[in-house]
């Protein structure tokens, strides 16, 4: 499998990634490797075969709906990049 | 020597000497030997020297709890309430975490003093801890080598004697792969016997905690407190916890272990087998029934776990988006502009490869072709586990299919790394219990076997290579820069 320096942009985009424009070349040669080596999957004939998710087969467990945990907004924001009024701040949205 | 667990627990006890006099003895040799090794991003010297004060309160109190005084020293991946929290990455560089690991609660409960975070490969993505944004981590026994990954830091920190025990998480092979080339005993539980509360995501379905030690029967007090139900952890099992010190001393006569042929195959190095073959030697002579399995689709699992490990990768680290806490970008344009430059500063290069993969691989049109056949194969791998544990009651093969390389030697080819794992990697596929303990030494670098046991047998894995360090002193030998 090979990528393309197109392909490998609008991975980036998808992943909100910014790369490098003279980076794109090694990510092309190093991401093209990688899929060749993720290909030899399709060296086996795995149709029929039950997807495994969990290792263990087990689903998600389940708690009752109740609120457990308390108010700490304070001790998270302190560590936040740009808080104002108790709000996370971020560039405009909205024009 | 540095001593064992054990032997500071007795020590402890018997008051030959206080946690406090010992805790100043290894932040000491922190100070010393860090500067050549790095295996430390962060040393907590005010807050152990606060812990073994109470600790030893504590004991002078009768109250002392399994691990009452004893310092041990945390992967840096492990959140930990008031201490910066970085993984190995620039983008929590200035992340101090608002809370505690499950497993560095129960760590901090039962009196554990910790000494520090340790280096580690940037969100325990790598196999030589040359991916940390805290620069690489000397392996012990010779400095110009890697000390393995991604938990580096925490093996090359017990092997060198700067702490006692320490914590690492194996997605891949993350704790097994760094003690096989640090010499030192390491095991990494059945998925969900530790719970990943407060451990920073990787691959969800493939992480799980576990201790570096000196010995298997430190490894059995340290699992002992990591192990058990956490309501926090919705994957953490229920399934009850046995005393794991207390089968040690049974012998292994009549045990069945199987030995993998595709795992001394081509591409095991021929002096490390012959090195595997002696400890086998070892065990046979003990009275273990000794025959060969196999495990047709071992081939398969490192193209499957890259998928998988990947997919889930891109999704877990969507959350480092520069706005609640981490690095943020200089002037940000627009909120794109922010993920992005926040991210694209943030990450490493081998974080970067990885959750473009595992975008690509997740993204629409791709799914089926990559993670839903990753996932079918993963069964396949499960399967085929499962079948073997139908003849034998453990696995053993080598931990890794070489000793340390050189620092440098295999950072230009990522896939050349990935091929490292290619005995540890089912293991978190099929989601079994693996370990991996010293049995030689390979131009002068230790060589690590690694035992498989059924799920939730981890019981059997301590005991099986606690005999095997009853006829053996690999597990005690320390580098001489280090003893």
């Amino acid at each position: 499998m090979t990528l393309k320096a197109d392909d490998v942009r609008s991975i980036a985009h998808l992943a909100r990634l910014h790369i490098d424009d003279d980076s794109v070349d090694r990510y092309v040669d190093d991401l093209s490797s990688i899929l060749t080596l993720v290909d030899q999957m399709n060296q086996i004939d795995s149709s029929g075969v039950k997807p495994l998710a969990n290792p263990l087969d087990a689903s998600q467990r389940l708690r009752a709906d109740e609120v457990t945990e308390g108010d700490q907004r304070e001790k998270f924001q302190a560590i936040a990049p740009d808080v104002a009024d108790g709000l996370y701040r971020v560039p405009r949205v909205i024009e | 020597m540095p001593m064992t667990v054990t032997e500071i627990r007795q020590g402890l006890a018997a008051g030959e000497f206080s946690s406090s006099e010992i805790t100043r003895d290894y932040l000491a040799r922190i100070a010393q030997h860090n500067p050549t090794l790095n295996c430390f991003i962060s040393v907590t010297e005010a807050l152990a020297l606060d812990q073994a004060r109470q600790a030893d309160a504590r004991l002078a109190q009768g109250k002392a709890g399994l691990l009452t005084g004893v310092p041990i020293a945390h992967k840096d991946l492990f959140c930990t309430d008031g201490v910066r929290t970085s993984c190995g990455s620039r983008i929590l560089d200035n992340f101090v975490a608002p809370y505690d690991a499950t497993v560095v609660e129960r760590f901090r409960q039962t009196g554990a003093v910790m000494l520090g975070k340790t280096n580690m490969d940037e969100f325990a993505m790598g196999s030589s801890n040359e991916n940390s944004h805290y620069g690489n981590v000397a392996n012990p026994w010779k400095t110009t080598h890697v000390p393995g990954g991604s938990s580096g830091g925490s093996a090359a920190a017990v092997a060198a004697g700067l702490a006692a025990a320490a914590t690492g998480t194996d997605t891949g092979g993350s704790i097994r792969q760094p003690a096989a080339l640090c010499g030192v005993t390491g095991i990494k539980p059945t998925y969900g016997r530790v719970s990943r509360y407060g451990m920073i995501a990787f691959g969800s379905s493939l992480d799980q905690g576990g201790p570096f030690a000196r010995s298997a029967a430190d490894c059995a007090l340290l699992l002992q407190a990591m192990a058990g139900f956490d309501g926090r952890d919705s994957t953490s099992s229920e399934t009850d916890v046995p005393d794991y010190s207390a089968s040690l001393e049974q012998g292994v006569e009549g045990l069945r272990i199987g030995l993998p042929k595709e795992y001394f195959a081509e591409g095991l190095d021929s002096r490390l087998a012959g090195v595997i073959d002696t400890a086998i030697d070892e065990l046979r002579k003990l009275g273990a029934d000794i025959s060969e399995i196999s495990l047709p689709n071992t081939g398969l699992s490192i193209p499957t776990y890259y998928v998988i490990a990947m997919a889930e990768a891109s999704s877990n680290l969507s959350r480092f988006d520069g706005v609640r806490f981490g690095h943020r970008c200089a002037n940000p344009v627009d909120l794109e502009d922010l993920y992005k430059r926040s991210r694209g500063e943030g990450f490493g290069e081998e974080v970067k490869r990885r959750i473009l993969i595992g975008t690509y691989a997740l993204s629409a049109g791709y799914y089926d072709a990559y993670y839903l056949k990753a996932q079918q194969l993963r069964r396949m791998i499960k399967d085929d586990f499962q079948k073997a544990f139908d003849s034998v009651d453990l696995i053993l093969g080598p931990t890794t299919p070489e000793v340390a390389f050189a620092i440098g030697a295999k950072t230009d080819d990522p896939v050349s790394m990935y091929l490292q794992d290619i005995y540890t990697i089912s293991l978190n596929l099929a989601g079994l219990p693996g370990m991996s303990l010293p049995a030689g030494f390979v131009d002068g670098l230790p060589v690590g076997i690694q035992l498989i046991a059924n799920y939730f047998d981890e019981a059997r894995l301590l005991q099986t290579a606690h005999q095997y360090q009853q006829v053996s002193d690999w597990h005690l030998q320390t580098p001489e820069a280090f003893s």
